[in-house]
């Protein structure tokens, strides 16, 4: 099996990304439909009672890291490489 | 019939007789040190074995039980890996002090006392810095001096403690008072070798000068003996539920910023050990089994990415993500396995990251630990976000740099793909590795609560990368850390006693 064309394929090919684009929306969508009908075995926290309240807690905690890290990183932490040379 | 030979007698012998095998021979010794290791682990029986009076004290080599065993195996294992990984390597040296430093971690695995293992612990420090040393380079030779200068303060920390503590404790190592001085010496000890903010820094600063093939045995022996030694000594001390959240983060926040492909990973060494911190202090049994399930899977899928980084470094020579891209058509086979690791530390379902973590997290949800919970699972989708996607992107993908360079010598790939294979085998038939905990609990990870949750957090971390694509992009910057003070600090005392003394 030729490892790179296969790969190729998948990648350079703008009608196949556009596809799986489609596809990566709808599975979202269907895993917080899904998150409804779910059974808890055990409700520990208050949010275990909300259905999507991981795929909220997911986007938001990806959007505050990055958008910290950045500040943080940008206000303070980045230096040149020369830094300590 | 011998009753019990130390796993890690084939690896000090080995190391012995190594410099006089040429060639096949080499290769062949080489393989076989792990291998023997681990058959003399699976003949092992349970008990105390090889206790030898010392000066009115025990020590005790070889304390065999289920905590010792399931670290012995992992080590075995990939130290083979990383033999495998490293055999075009021809300097015999790296390969000798490779074998001590994989010895030592065994010895340090089945000390049953404090101070065989304290003289573990330093052959661990002082044979793991020859792995930076000979990567050669100015920049190698400062961070090697640096780890070592630290590693020796972590091991009088551990050594004053151990003295202090033996006057009233005896020397025995099992569970330790959470109070007093000398088992606090010790936990600090512990902690430096685990890299536990703020004692931390030494792991980003040294582990990616290190050689290609010396950073897989790096990020497995030292920072995975100190939560072996957690789990034995500190259980259920509630700070290190703290201590672990936080770390966990901290890692997360500067493998955001960073350039260089191997200090990202490095970072996400720290995150990943954050949460087998909160496992030890959360102490109960399900807790404590998920600390040691996510060492263990911890030590293949982190060699995996490792190593998957550090042949890219060896093909192209170039190690900071701004100046790779495009990489996966002349590297097909290395993105692929850098993947499959990718997939096993996200905690993808049927990768082995899923099965570990999980225990983890749920042991804090069962003993509600909300903030704990938050941060674990914030620390899961910034895993995902750096190691999983931002710098496979980065490199492999992105914009191709049209550098050239082809997938790395077989035996690297080999030993990436039996990593590789360990990681997907865990994923899919969990009770693999459930059997060899040290304590017996009814664990299922593959429940729909378990598997739409996980999956939620996954997708919608990937929904936020493809969003905010552009705002991923790495910089070229290196980032301040802890080090920043012993390295300036260090710089500014030397500029002042040099005035004082009247030196120019």
């Amino acid at each position: 099996m030729n490892l790179k064309r296969f790969l190729e394929r998948y990648f350079e090919d703008p009608d196949l990304q556009k596809k799986f684009k489609r596809i990566f929306y709808a599975v979202l969508a269907l895993l917080v439909v899904v998150d409804f009908f779910v059974h808890r075995e055990h409700v520990t926290f208050l949010w275990d009672t909300i259905p999507g309240f991981m795929s909220l807690y997911g986007f938001v905690a990806t959007v505050l890291m990055i958008v910290v890290s950045k500040a943080i990183g940008h206000a303070w932490l980045m230096k040149s490489e020369d830094y300590y040379d | 019939m011998i009753e019990w030979i130390h796993p890690a007698f084939f690896f000090f012998v080995g190391a012995a007789i190594l410099p006089f095998v040429k060639g096949r021979g080499r290769s062949a010794l080489l393989l076989s040190i792990p291998v023997l290791s681990f058959l003399s682990l699976l003949f092992a029986s349970q008990g105390i074995h090889g206790a030898i009076p010392f000066i009115g004290q025990k020590l005790i080599f070889g304390r065999v039980d289920k905590l010792s065993m399931v670290f012995g195996y992992a080590f075995t294992i990939i130290a083979f890996i990383g033999m495998v990984y490293a055999l075009h390597v021809q300097e015999s040296g790296e390969h000798i002090v490779a074998l001590l430093y994989a010895g030592s971690a065994l010895g340090v695995i089945f000390a049953g006392d404090l101070f065989s293992l304290f003289l573990f612990w330093e052959i661990m420090a002082f044979s793991s810095v020859f792995l930076i040393w000979f990567k050669g380079g100015e920049s190698s030779n400062a961070a090697g001096m640096r780890y070592l200068l630290v590693h020796i303060f972590g091991g009088l920390c551990l050594l004053g403690g151990i003295v202090i503590h033996a006057s009233s404790g005896g020397t025995a190592f099992s569970s330790l008072p959470h109070t007093g001085l000398g088992p606090t010496l010790i936990l600090i000890g512990f902690l430096l070798n685990a890299a536990v903010p703020p004692l931390h820094a030494w792991l980003a600063d040294a582990y990616p000068e290190a050689t290609v093939t010396g950073i897989v045995f790096l990020s497995v022996f030292t920072t995975k003996t100190a939560v072996y030694v957690l789990v034995r000594g500190f259980p259920g001390m509630e700070i290190l539920i703290i201590m672990g959240a936080i770390m966990a983060v901290y890692g997360i926040v500067y493998a955001m910023l960073e350039n260089d492909t191997r200090r990202l990973l490095a970072y996400h060494i720290i995150s990943q050990v954050g949460y087998m911190v909160v496992g030890v202090g959360i102490g109960t049994d399900l807790a404590l089994n998920g600390a040691v399930a996510f060492a263990f899977t911890n030590i293949l899928y982190k060699a995996l990415l490792l190593m998957g980084m550090s042949s890219v470094l060896f093909m192209t020579g170039k190690r900071k993500a701004t100046e790779l891209g495009g990489l996966y058509r002349t590297m097909p086979w290395t993105f692929l396995l850098f993947m499959i690791g990718g997939f096993s530390i996200s905690g993808v379902p049927l990768f082995s990251g899923f099965i570990s973590k999980s225990m983890v997290v749920s042991a804090a949800v069962e003993t509600h630990q909300s903030w704990a919970f938050l941060l674990l699972t914030l620390a899961s989708a910034g895993t995902l976000l750096s190691t999983t996607l931002k710098l496979p992107y980065a490199v492999f993908l992105g914009e191709d740099k049209k550098i050239p360079a082809t997938d790395p010598p077989d035996n690297m790939l080999y030993g990436m793909g039996l990593a590789a294979f360990i990681c997907i085998l865990l994923g899919l038939w969990p009770d693999l590795l459930y059997r060899l905990l040290p304590y017996p609990v009814e664990y299922h990870p593959y429940t729909g609560e378990h598997l739409v949750g996980s999956l939620q957090i996954l997708g919608f971390t990937a929904l936020g990368f493809v969003l905010f694509l552009n705002k991923m992009r790495p910089e070229n910057t290196i980032s301040l850390d802890i080090d920043w003070f012993y390295r300036k600090a260090t710089a500014g005392f030397l500029w002042l006693a040099n005035r004082l003394l009247g030196v120019s």
